[in-house]
């Protein structure tokens, strides 16, 4: 008995020893794709990459969405993997910075990626060097419901006055003209946003982001007022505050609202909970100064190669293989988005086209989204001010001088 | 050196067999509590280089007004948590019948504090929901308008401090149940000749003999509300904008969250914390110091 317990621990002892070592040829890759669409088209990704590469064996890690944004700061430093997703612009500036993330400008030069990944190189370079590989991004935009309209007699609006004028019209048929949903915040950023790139134009907002413009300025004042036009006409659903995002889905299934001012990855459970193409639409967010030129929000995804990681050679190719026009026209037609890649071919659904046709023809500028644009501390400020303008328009003086104060602690 | 073993075995076993205990306490519970002081002296992101900045973490937390907002709804939930404990106490007066299958109700009046806080939080959650929750249900019965309570800047604590009651009246209500257990029936007796009923034999004969069952159910009560998290998080998210926020949750926010990237402020709220939290471990040492004693 005690013969068999020694050779059982030295079993264990050797088995341990095994599984701590790292074979080369080993690919491990860490996700927050949980959702099924994004899931889906990981697996097609690394299955399709595995076949290329027959002697790279890769080992997939997946976590869940949220909690992924707390894991990566720790799986970066300690047990890091060979290939990491994340996110572009201000986003990956902390891990940058802390040089956990690889400098990858050679994968860009050695497969020509600075023409075909060309609308997203700006996004990805800090410091003039290049940290990721973006593979897909998505427009931002009002989704609307089309039939809603059509009874009303509403057109597409495409200025400030025709929004709402359509907004009063949809009020007194018993319509909410807007749901949204602030209890997490960044979706009342995209309003801002928005407002911000419409009133004062990118270079505006970019600068504002850079923290190079007081909130107290005049122009971001001018943002707020047209906001304030819109809360005043009493444009969004009450109670936004308990709501996320997805439960504020239902006054738009149920024809209680007409219009979210959202990303196109609404699409994907507006369809799932039933509606339909012919009741469900898309339109670019109405012009409010002709003088600016139209900029739309766009946020790029983007895998990334932690510092710490053990197999460079093989992250690289992989990140080769993911910039190729092919690979990105497949993830995206699962993920329902918008490749990158100049020559990949955008899928056949009507919201793709819509987007890509917008996006292409947008000569205002690509904006990031407000927390990605902005550093980290000012994005939730920000956020939570834009929350509570929304629900208190009176305390805009209190909220604007609170960004203030934040604004010159965080840029230093 | 077996001589010496043999000498002061009774005073020195004690000390081996709190060893392992006293090891994993200092190194887990004791050095951290130590090195998040020390953090809270510095600027640091959590994935760079270290800066050393004195107190001014403390001085920006003077200044903070969403830190001032914490400390007062810390001080709320300090109050009114500790409602958990009389409530407990009736439900376990209530649960203290031989009532046939009177063992079921036991168990589904603490069912609550079984279940996670994560799931209290979501029901309540949807208790709440302005259009479909229950609540409001409720209210419109009589006629009334719904209450949006978890986005009204006013009610949002009382509600989630209502919701984290549930679990915690569950808790006291067993230590209750146990302590009514061992209430000596002879001194029942002894009242009831004397003629003492409900109330009054609650109070001077009942309830004295609860004393060390209310005792603990004040020690964990007092931490519990202190330490709330989870019921935030879940419910509201701090929200709306902040006006939920306790300083547990405040330090996350600061130091763990998607946006928080400073370490160094939310070590300091972290102190300020624990630093209120010592004045009452002080004070129930003391009072445990003072009844080993048999003062």
């Amino acid at each position: 008995m005690f013969h068999r317990l020694r050779t059982l621990t030295a079993g264990l002892a050797a088995s341990t020893m095994l599984t701590s070592a790292v074979f080369a040829g080993e690919l491990v890759i860490n996700t927050d794709t949980s959702d099924p669409a994004p899931k889906a088209a990981f697996e097609a990704l690394i299955a399709g990459f595995e076949a290329e590469n027959p002697d790279v064996t890769v080992t997939w890690n997946l976590f869940d969405h949220e909690g992924y944004k707390t894991s990566i700061r720790n799986f970066l430093t300690a047990d890091a993997p060979d290939v990491a997703n994340w996110y572009a612009g201000n986003r990956m500036l902390p891990y940058v910075n802390a040089g956990l993330f690889e400098d990858v400008t050679d994968v860009w030069d050695e497969n020509g990626l600075r023409e075909s990944l060309a609308s997203a190189e700006g996004s990805m370079t800090i410091d003039g060097k290049i940290w990721g590989v973006p593979y897909t991004y998505y427009q931002w935009g009002v989704y609307y419901r089309k039939d809603i309209f059509e009874a009303n007699n509403i057109s597409v609006p495409t200025n400030w006055e025709e929004f709402l004028a359509a907004g009063e019209t949809l009020k007194a048929a018993g319509v909410t003209p807007i749901t949204i949903g602030t209890k997490y915040l960044w979706t009342a950023g995209g309003v801002f946003d928005y407002l911000n790139l419409r009133t004062n134009g990118y270079e505006f907002h970019m600068a504002l982001g850079r923290g190079e413009i007081p909130w107290t300025d005049d122009r971001v004042r001018a943002t707020m007022a047209n906001w304030n036009q819109l809360l005043e006409a009493g444009f969004f659903v009450e109670n936004h505050a308990a709501y996320s995002w997805q439960e504020a889905l239902a006054p738009m299934v149920q024809g209680d609202a007409a219009m979210y001012i959202m990303g196109n990855f609404a699409v994907a459970p507006l369809r799932e909970a039933g509606l339909t193409d012919d009741q469900l639409g898309f339109f670019q967010f109405p012009e409010i100064n002709p003088d600016v030129a139209m900029a739309e929000e766009a946020p790029t995804d983007t895998l990334h190669i932690p510092t710490n990681a053990s197999n460079k050679e093989d992250a690289r190719r992989f990140l080769a293989y993911l910039a190729r026009a092919d690979v990105q026209t497949q993830i995206n037609e699962t993920l329902g988005q918008l490749p990158i890649n100049g020559a990949s071919t955008v899928g056949d659904d009507k919201f793709l086209q819509a987007g890509y046709e917008m996006l292409s023809a947008t000569d205002g500028g690509i904006a990031q989204f407000f927390d990605r644009d902005f550093p980290a501390e000012m994005a939730k400020s920000g956020m939570e001010g834009f929350q509570e303008f929304m629900v208190k328009p009176e305390r805009l003086d209190a909220i604007l001088d609170r960004l203030e104060r934040v604004r010159l602690r965080v840029y230093q | 050196m077996r001589a010496y073993w043999k000498k002061n075995q009774q005073s020195l076993a004690p000390w081996i067999f709190l060893a392992p205990g006293i090891f994993m306490f200092t190194v887990y519970v004791v050095i951290p509590i130590f090195q998040s002081m020390s953090i809270s002296l510095y600027a640091w992101d959590g994935l760079g280089a270290k800066e050393y900045v004195g107190l001014s973490n403390y001085v920006e937390l003077m200044d903070d007004e969403a830190f001032y907002t914490s400390l007062n709804n810390n001080v709320i939930w300090l109050v009114l948590y500790l409602l958990a404990i009389p409530a407990g106490l009736f439900a376990a007066l209530f649960l203290n019948q031989t009532v046939r299958g009177i063992r079921l109700y036991k168990s589904l009046f603490f069912f609550p504090f079984v279940i996670s806080q994560v799931v209290v939080g979501l029901v309540f959650s949807w208790f709440y929901d302005p259009n479909n929750g229950l609540l409001n249900i409720f209210l419109g019965a009589f006629g009334l308008d719904p209450i949006a309570v978890l986005a009204n800047e006013d009610l949002v604590t009382y509600g989630i401090i209502a919701a984290g009651l549930w679990p915690q009246t569950a808790y006291c209500m067993i230590l209750y149940l146990t302590g009514l257990n061992a209430v000596d029936p002879e001194q029942i007796e002894a009242a009831r000749l004397d003629n003492a009923k409900g109330l009054k034999m609650l109070w001077y004969v009942v309830l004295p003999q609860l004393k060390p069952a209310t005792f603990i159910a004040m020690v964990v009560t007092v931490i519990g509300a202190l330490r709330s998290f989870d019921l935030i998080a879940i419910m509201t998210d701090g929200g709306p904008y902040g006006s939920s926020r306790v300083l547990a949750f405040y330090m996350y926010e600061q130091a763990f969250s998607e946006y928080g990237f400073r370490m160094g402020y939310g070590a300091a709220i972290a102190v300020v914390l624990f630093l209120i939290m010592m004045i009452y471990i002080t004070a129930f040492l003391y009072k445990m110091y003072r009844d080993e004693r048999g003062l």
